[in-house]
């Protein structure tokens, strides 16, 4: 933590809880301390780091995992793992990152963490070559295949106005937590692909998004079910060639993360971090005006950190 | 020498096992450790490996009649799966009916050196399709592939979405992609034949149709060790013939016709004179001479064999998809796609026994028995089916299973660069064009962006640079529209070699300690 994210910090707690909180450690011995603590910041954005520490240091921001994760409760990640290539050319979530995530899971008392993805290249292969699978099971998850339709199941989507019905896979109708963790990456289709993007790799009939309007469709399933936190992973970023890329080159070290509670925030962010103006993004601008969120940055509480 | 009917036993189910865990394994990492343990001694296979490349590998052929000169066809008794699958099938008929013993059979000589004779002249006129359809262990292969799999498949889908219920993952469902009636169908009919005769008859496939058994037969009239009675010693009790599932023992004369004895053993043990065994064939063995074979029949059916081949291979490698109903643009293949590794459509169709131990290993099952795609003689073939599938750009699994060398080994490199087919684009299909809609599925799933999206009318629509194309079929399988694709992949007779994609670095400086563009 810089001296200016300190003071920020501060500035921002201090706002928001009053004189008890500066009491520090003694604060605790009050009963009613945890009414008075802030909702805290909508967003928070840091680079700098390895993705394991950016993370640590991010979810204090939030009050920790735990402020998502109850004790007892099931957890579904989902991050990137369409294709079937190496973690170092970043067209999967980085298993670092994944892993670190699972791991806060079960210290705030998670009892299962699911992990999946509807892929696009053969899933078994992207699994393992991505390095996601053997992350996950290191860190005690389960991860699980998306690759049968028996897993999922009808859904509607009440507030779609192209994209009406979906079927959605099980894990995320029954888990209790939903954590979007995608990766940040150009994509030949839908300009760039972030949060909202990654959900297309939670149902099963992704034909439809692409006969019947894919960024209105994107915007429309954003509505179905809000992630309860969206993790973008922004350490190596693919600049081109976009969702797998060619080779090594399309990518480049950004060593960044932007997490929120807010997808359509998130991606905004994300999206400004890639270079692009959110509104300049159609299912980013459809999604804001939707209102599912907030894409303008400056009506947020962001804390940026530099490490 | 009671105890080599036990060996043979354990020799041949240790096979057999490791044929099923192969074909069957859905996890499909046994293929990849295994398939050489399998596919090296098998006879047919090796042979036609040796004919399209030279290999050590392709060695296992030579094993396989050094031990025929030696011992006789332990092949058909030890190592064909189709052999033991017959066993086991005699087994459970001999369960079920505790009279049913074997007696002594007329030999089946002329159907015999007729299907064999066809097959060889078939084989070397260009066209294995005889091969493909009479080769025990090719049969098995799409035996277990079609048929056995499929219903593992449904008992596996069962359990998995039933332990789902209970939030168990670790058993996982496998979804079908394809369906080849045609592959299921001809297994069908050889399943319920070669089952059929073992019920009843023992190895009567053995001894009358199947091309190996002949060829081994025609060696082991000449082995050095064989199998005889010691006349001397004989009570005549019978038991021999009766146990004997080839109908080879003779008890009248004392003889067993050698050609048609598949070294099973089971008469040295049941013996009780122990007056059964191997015996040295130069100095106390018979010689036998070998059968004549009707050389004006053989002929007949050799010309018979040259003229169906020669009218089917006309249509060889020229398909058409002819349009149904919506009356959009129809996607026209020239050739099939044959898989990464097989070199051009003629040395894949002319080498490959469609065992289907490549459709069982294919991850992604883009690879399909064949119908008409390489027309008539290449029937049950696989080909790459990118309607079922596309082929995943980081997998060289086939070539390295490929038990004949139809399919040859790949490195992963070469096979990023190895062209099968060249992608077609039609415009007037694409919704981009016919809905005003961005789509790019194609462009998404490209592994060597041979399809791009370029700005067109405010949207973005395919653009291709076939000689980036590897032909894998991912855009042909992405591509959402129906019944004809917008883009799709012809084969390319003979495999070419792609452009290697070179792009500069990307200029871009990250900053890492600059503030937030927000």
């Amino acid at each position: 933590m810089d001296r200016r994210d300190f003071l920020k910090r501060s500035i921002l707690l201090g706002a928001a809880a009053g004189a008890a909180q500066t009491i520090g450690s003694f604060s605790n011995i009050f009963a009613t301390e945890r009414t008075l603590t802030p909702k805290g910041y909508d967003l928070v954005a840091i680079k700098g780091g390895e993705p394991q520490a950016m993370f640590d240091k991010a979810m204090e921001s939030f009050g920790g995992m735990k402020s998502f994760v109850k004790k007892g409760q099931t957890v579904v990640l989902k991050p990137n793992i369409g294709w079937d290539v190496s973690a170092e050319r970043a067209g999967n979530t980085n298993p670092l990152l994944v892993k670190q995530i699972i791991k806060h899971c079960f210290n705030a008392g998670a009892k299962d963490v699911y992990v999946f993805d509807h892929t696009c290249d053969d899933w078994k292969r992207s699994y393992s070559d991505s390095g996601i699978e053997s992350a996950v099971k290191d860190a005690g998850g389960k991860i699980v295949s998306g690759a049968s339709e028996g897993y999922y199941h009808d859904v509607e989507v009440k507030s779609g106005s192209t994209l009406k019905n979906a079927k959605v896979h099980e894990l995320i109708l029954n888990s209790d937590v939903f954590i979007n963790v995608p990766v940040l990456k150009q994509h030949g289709s839908a300009g760039i692909t972030i949060g909202m993007k990654n959900l297309m790799g939670i149902v099963w009939d992704r034909r439809f998004w692409h006969q019947n309007g894919l960024h209105q469709c994107i915007a429309d399933f954003a509505s179905f079910r809000k992630p309860n936190l969206t993790i973008v992973d922004a350490y190596n970023v693919m600049k081109r060639n976009g969702p797998k890329g060619v080779s090594k080159e399309d990518v480049i070290t950004m060593k960044s993360l932007i997490i929120s509670r807010d997808i359509v925030a998130a991606d905004a962010a994300a999206a400004k971090l890639f270079g692009t103006e959110p509104e300049k993004v159609d299912y980013i601008r459809i999604a804001n005006q939707m209102k599912l969120g907030v894409m303008d940055l400056n009506k947020l509480s962001i804390n940026r950190i530099i490490m | 020498m009671g105890h080599l009917k036990k060996v043979r036993i354990g020799v041949s189910l240790l096979f057999f096992i490791l044929f099923t865990v192969i074909y069957l394994d859905l996890s499909g990492l046994a293929v990849q450790k295994l398939y050489n343990y399998l596919t090296y001694l098998q006879f047919i296979p090796s042979i036609i490996k040796l004919l399209s490349v030279i290999n050590i590998m392709a060695s296992g052929f030579v094993v396989v009649i050094l031990f025929t000169f030696l011992f006789g066809r332990v092949y058909c008794s030890s190592v064909c799966p189709m052999g033991t699958l017959q066993d086991i099938i005699s087994f459970i008929s001999k369960k079920l009916n505790n009279k049913k013993y074997y007696e002594l059979k007329k030999g089946y000589g002329i159907l015999r050196y007729s299907v064999l004779a066809g097959a060889i002249i078939s084989l070397f006129t260009g066209s294995i399709i005889l091969i493909n359809f009479l080769d025990p262990f090719s049969n098995s292969g799409k035996i277990f592939t079609n048929l056995f799999r499929p219903v593992l498949i449904l008992v596996n889908n069962f359990a998995a979405f039933g332990l789902g219920k209970f939030n168990v993952y670790w058993l996982y469902p496998v979804e079908i992609r394809g369906m080849s009636y045609t592959a299921i169908g001809f297994s069908l009919i050889v399943l319920g034949t070669v089952g059929f005769m073992s019920y009843t008859r023992g190895r009567l496939f053995c001894n009358s149709i199947c091309p190996v058994g002949t060829v081994l037969g025609i060696m082991s009239k000449y082995s050095f060790f064989r199998i005889g009675i010691d006349k001397d010693n004989c009570i005549s009790c019978n038991l021999c013939e009766k146990v004997c599932k080839a109908g080879c023992i003779d008890k009248k004369n004392k003889i067993i016709h050698i050609d048609r004895c598949v070294s099973c053993y089971n008469c040295f043990e049941v013996c009780p004179k122990g007056g059964i065994g191997y015996s040295n064939s130069l100095w106390n063995g018979e010689k036998i001479k070998p059968a004549t074979v009707n050389n004006k029949r053989r002929e007949l059916i050799s010309k018979t064999f040259l003229y169906v081949i020669g009218l089917s291979t006309i249509s060889l490698g020229q398909i058409k998809i002819i349009p149904k109903k919506l009356s959009k643009i129809a996607n026209i293949k020239k050739n099939a796609v044959c898989p990464p590794g097989s070199r051009s459509i003629a040395h894949f169709t002319s080498n490959c026994t469609a065992c289907h131990l490549c459709v069982s290993g294919c991850p992604t099952q883009v690879l399909q028995p064949s119908l008409w795609e390489y027309g008539f003689t290449g029937i049950l073939q696989p080909h790459m089916d990118y309607k079922a599938s596309f082929c995943n750009q980081e997998c060289v699994i086939c070539g390295q299973v490929c038990p004949t060398g139809a399919i040859l080994p790949l490195t992963i490199n070469e096979k990023k660069l190895t062209q099968i087919g060249k992608v077609n684009f039609i415009k007037e299909n694409c919704i981009v064009e016919t809905e005003r809609t961005e789509c790019g599925a194609c462009s998404e799933h490209c592994p060597t962006k041979a399809v791009q999206m370029v700005p067109y009318k405010n949207l973005h629509l395919p653009e291709i640079k076939n000689e980036y194309c590897i032909g894998c079929g991912a855009c042909e399988f992405a591509c959402p529209v129906r019944p004809y694709k917008a883009i799709f992949v012809d084969g390319n007779e003979i495999h070419q070699k792609a452009k290697k994609r070179v792009e500069g670095k990307i200029e871009q400086k990250v900053d890492l300690k600059s503030d937030f563009p927000f």
